[in-house]
């Protein structure tokens, strides 16, 4: 399910109303995803706080929407453009590739919650396919 | 079995004690027919759904989202026995309808981001939890009858 034209100019103007509220949305989604989905918790052992809106909860929402952030940069060539963290969750973190699904549904809901107006199911099929290739280019070099 | 506890039962009822159906479900099937495209190939004799305004503007669309949050309605009715309620709901879908159970999970996750959009903050993680609970119980009864 390639990005047509369509969908990059979508993914791109939406993402212009978002990055301002970036962290917030970042560490909501990854908190979503830890309270509604419990068995991912177990990539996050290290963590003393696991809970909402708690620090390592926050910093690393902050970093997976950051990197977000740059995939729509790099939204011509995901694959190219995110060898480097394919590299990091294929050989270091190794974190399932269902889960990718897991916290993109989790990102969908807080923007929905956020961006009630914007968040219109013309933006809502062009971010989830966004998601999807991103999630595809992240899992890349799995095998 | 599957167990709820009280607070369970209250968020649940108290989530869906918010909905209206009648402008909910038509937003939810709406925006699974959009967003998932391949899911119109149940919906054949509803008429025009070849855009996002056809489909959010269809009333056969509108109609069948109201009938879908309708048959919810019964199993926050009858939490303590989704299985048995949904049983020849899921028996239809199987062996008439001939609908993929996957699209199950798809139209609960939509309900679930419409819900979102509605509530705002107050659809705390804590409450999406417990109602992501309810509905992938709702979504394993519907498949339940699929052999």
């Amino acid at each position: 399910m390639s990005l047509t034209a369509k969908d990059k100019s979508v993914v791109k103007a939406f993402w212009g109303k978002v990055s301002g509220k970036a962290d917030v949305v970042g560490a909501e989604a990854l908190g979503r995803m830890l309270t509604a989905y419990p068995q991912t918790k177990t990539y996050f052992s290290h963590w003393a706080d696991l809970s909402p809106g708690s620090d390592p909860v926050k910093k690393h929402g902050s970093t997976i929407m950051g990197a977000i952030g740059n995939a729509v940069g790099v939204i011509d060539d995901l694959v190219g453009g995110l060898s480097a963290l394919s590299d990091l969750h294929a050989f270091k973190l190794r974190v399932d590739p269902g889960n990718f699904k897991i916290l993109s549904h989790n990102i969908l809901v807080t923007l929905a919650i956020h961006f009630p107006r914007d968040f219109t199911p013309e933006v809502h099929i062009a971010v989830d396919k966004f998601l999807a290739a991103l999630s595809a280019a992240l899992a890349d070099k799995y095998r | 079995m599957v167990e709820w506890t009280d607070a369970e039962k209250s968020t649940i009822s108290a989530v869906w004690g918010r909905v209206d159906i009648n402008e909910v479900g038509p937003l939810a099937l709406g925006r699974v027919l959009i967003v998932y495209p391949w899911t119109q190939r149940y919906f054949g004799s509803f008429g025009d759904v070849s855009t996002p305004a056809a489909i959010m503007g269809n009333p056969k669309v509108a109609a069948h989202g109201k009938v879908v949050c309708g048959a919810l309605d019964n199993a926050v009715k009858n939490m303590g026995n989704i299985l048995a309620t949904y049983k020849s709901l899921s028996e239809t879908h199987a062996n008439k309808l001939f609908v993929d159970p996957d699209n199950f999970r798809v139209l609960a996750d939509v309900l679930t981001i419409v819900i979102a959009a509605k509530f705002g903050a107050s659809f705390t993680p804590e409450i999406q939890a417990t109602w992501q609970k309810f509905m992938k119980v709702v979504v394993a009864a519907m498949g339940s009858r699929y052999f």
